[in-house]
């Protein structure tokens, strides 16, 4: 016999310990993940304004570290650097900073995760330009970049007023698949999709895959949303990332499709980068970072609010000695 | 105890990736430091050339022609850097009353195990108005190359070779001139400027003195040739190769022409 067991959410460490709001800190937090959307927005500059090697040098620039000329494509690698060294402080201090306030021990490592993360693509960007940019490192280093970018976003979320005080409303999940499959599902396809733009951006792989898998991409995250909406859609937390994660990914595949236009049927013969291909392929990536980051935060709000009911099969003996 | 080995393996991960950052970063310097005193690639010493009869040898020469409406010529922005003052059309496909520029000609084959001296002087590429002269170079495999810098800004050049080893330096203003080998054969080795986009040429690495570069009025010779069966590609960097037989007899004066047509090469 079978007994439906419904997992209380509550004994999840995720919000099991009380954690006193701090508005400096979210403040700062909101504020590295926004710097960061605007390091991904100068990252893709430079690779959209093929600039990535117009220092030949790395961590100096010229054999320097002040700075130089800024004309050419050196403007957008050295601004790109610029921003990144800025961004590296920036999450020292915010790692330093959740790991002397937050009670929440997991919050302390997401602040140490971050600082990990943004070490090893600093070491890919440093790699990229000694190494003259082997596609899989630039893409990896795109793909790390929205990791990071992820991550900042997360930081921020769960530092809100809002995360730290509410009392989710929890309504469990028995559909299959679950909501947190198909959220956890869409931050996959995601990724994968990232990672066949980048190859492609970086003259890896022919534009195809990215093109056939951004199909799949629809599917998913449609599915998702409609399911979220549909079923879900009283629960604020998860119908307002869900909303967005749609709006943004019917932006998100204009955008591909002008880029496609722009890059590969138009730009096919220009001798520069051309100006229409800069603006839709930097608003691509841009979209594209932050359709990750509200389907990541979109995942981390069905976990809370909508967790999955599970089945769990109780002994014969057992069930027959609690009926007696 | 879990804790402890991540935290190893995580600082394990880390730590290989500051090594494999500093050899690359060593390996960098290395290179830079190699290049500023002695020639990139130093081609292993060639055997003593084989030689060639002077009053036997043969010229081919000819002209490039392109068939069709001639493409316009892009337009460049050099707007990004105010020191490019050259002019802003690109040379991608250079075509004058019918005649095509740019295209390399060579002896693809024919030539068996022959060698050749490489020539002492180098060969000049000069960055001057934001673009490279010449736009098409070819060289013999470890002849120097001696690259200029004409302009008052600083350039960087960066060959993308598939056959040679890629490298990619700055050239500040009237700074001395690189000088670079290539040691392998490679045709259309690209080379570009990350800081001006628009900056492209191609060198030609051959192991052989049989090549030219067709002139603005599609002409180009070649001298010198021993009597023989010989295979005379012609390559463009946009419309492709065409390859031609021809056989020359000693003291042979023979024309061997060709055509592109709009569209070659794609």
């Amino acid at each position: 016999m079978r007994a439906l067991l419904r997992n209380s959410f509550e004994a999840i460490s995720l919000k099991a310990i009380e954690a006193p709001y701090n508005r400096g800190h979210h403040i700062f937090a909101t504020f590295v993940a926004c710097a960061t959307f605007l390091l991904i927005i100068a990252g893709a500059l430079v690779t959209s304004n093929d600039a990535g090697l117009s220092i030949p040098d790395w961590p100096t620039s010229f054999g320097s570290f002040s700075v130089p000329v800024l004309h050419g494509g050196v403007k957008y690698e050295w601004s790109h650097r610029a921003i990144a060294g800025t961004i590296v402080l920036l999450t020292v201090s915010i790692a330093i900073w959740t790991w002397s306030i937050e009670r929440r021990r997991w919050m302390r490592w997401l602040g140490i995760a971050a600082l990990g993360t943004v070490i090893v693509q600093a070491i890919l960007g440093g790699l990229t330009v000694l190494l003259f940019q082997p596609p899989w490192v630039s893409s990896a280093h795109a793909a790390v970049a929205q990791t990071f970018f992820c991550i900042a976003v997360t930081i921020a979320v769960f530092t809100g007023r809002r995360w730290v005080e509410e009392q989710p409303r929890v309504e469990f999940d028995s559909r299959k698949p679950s909501l947190f499959t198909l959220a956890l599902l869409s931050i996959f396809v995601l990724y994968v999709q990232l990672i066949l733009g980048a190859m492609f951006r970086h003259h890896g792989m022919s534009w195809w895959p990215h093109v056939a898998n951004s199909v799949v991409v629809a599917f998913v995250l449609c599915w998702t949303a409609v399911r979220t909406l549909a079923v879900y859609s009283e629960i604020e937390a998860v119908r307002r990332p869900a909303i967005l994660m749609l709006a943004l990914l019917i932006a998100q595949l204009c955008l591909g499709f002008t880029a496609f236009i722009t890059r590969v049927a138009w730009g096919k013969h220009s001798v520069q980068p051309e100006l229409p291909m800069v603006i839709s392929t930097v608003s691509h990536v841009a979209v594209g970072a932050l359709l990750l980051a509200t389907t990541a935060i979109l995942a981390i709000q069905v976990w809370r609010h909508v967790p999955v009911a599970f089945e769990e099969r109780v002994p014969q003996a057992e069930t027959n000695a609690s009926a007696a | 105890m879990n804790t402890k080995s991540s935290w190893m393996s995580t600082t394990i991960g880390v730590l290989a990736l500051c090594a494999l950052l500093l050899s690359a970063a060593c390996s960098k310097k290395e290179n830079t430091e190699q290049s500023t005193n002695a020639p990139t690639e130093q081609a292993a010493p060639a055997p003593a050339a084989t030689p060639i009869d002077p009053a036997t040898v043969a010229t081919v020469s000819g002209t490039v022609k392109f068939d069709g409406a001639a493409p316009k010529a892009a337009k460049i922005d050099m707007s990004q850097d105010p020191a490019c003052k050259g002019t802003n059309e690109a040379e991608n496909v250079v075509v004058d009353s019918g005649d095509l520029a740019n295209v390399f000609v060579y002896v693809k084959d024919g030539l068996g195990n022959r060698t050749f001296d490489v020539p002492k002087d180098p060969v000049e590429l000069e960055q001057k108005g934001c673009q490279y002269h010449p736009h098409v170079l070819g060289v013999m495999t470890g002849q120097t190359v001696e690259i200029k810098n004409a302009d008052q800004t600083t350039h960087n050049i960066h060959p993308t070779p598939k056959d040679n080893r890629e490298w990619n330096e700055s050239q500040p203003p009237s700074t001395a001139p690189l000088e670079k080998t290539f040691a392998r054969e490679e045709i259309m080795l690209p080379v570009k400027c990350n800081q001006h986009p628009w900056m492209k040429m191609y060198v030609n690495v051959v192991k052989s003195p049989f090549f030219a570069v067709t002139d603005k009025s599609g002409k180009y010779e070649i001298k010198g040739l021993p009597p023989g069966d010989y295979t005379i590609a012609f390559v463009h960097e946009k419309l492709g190769e065409q390859d031609q037989k021809v056989t020359v007899a000693p003291k042979d004066s023979k024309t061997v022409d060709a055509s592109f047509k709009a569209g070659m090469g794609e």
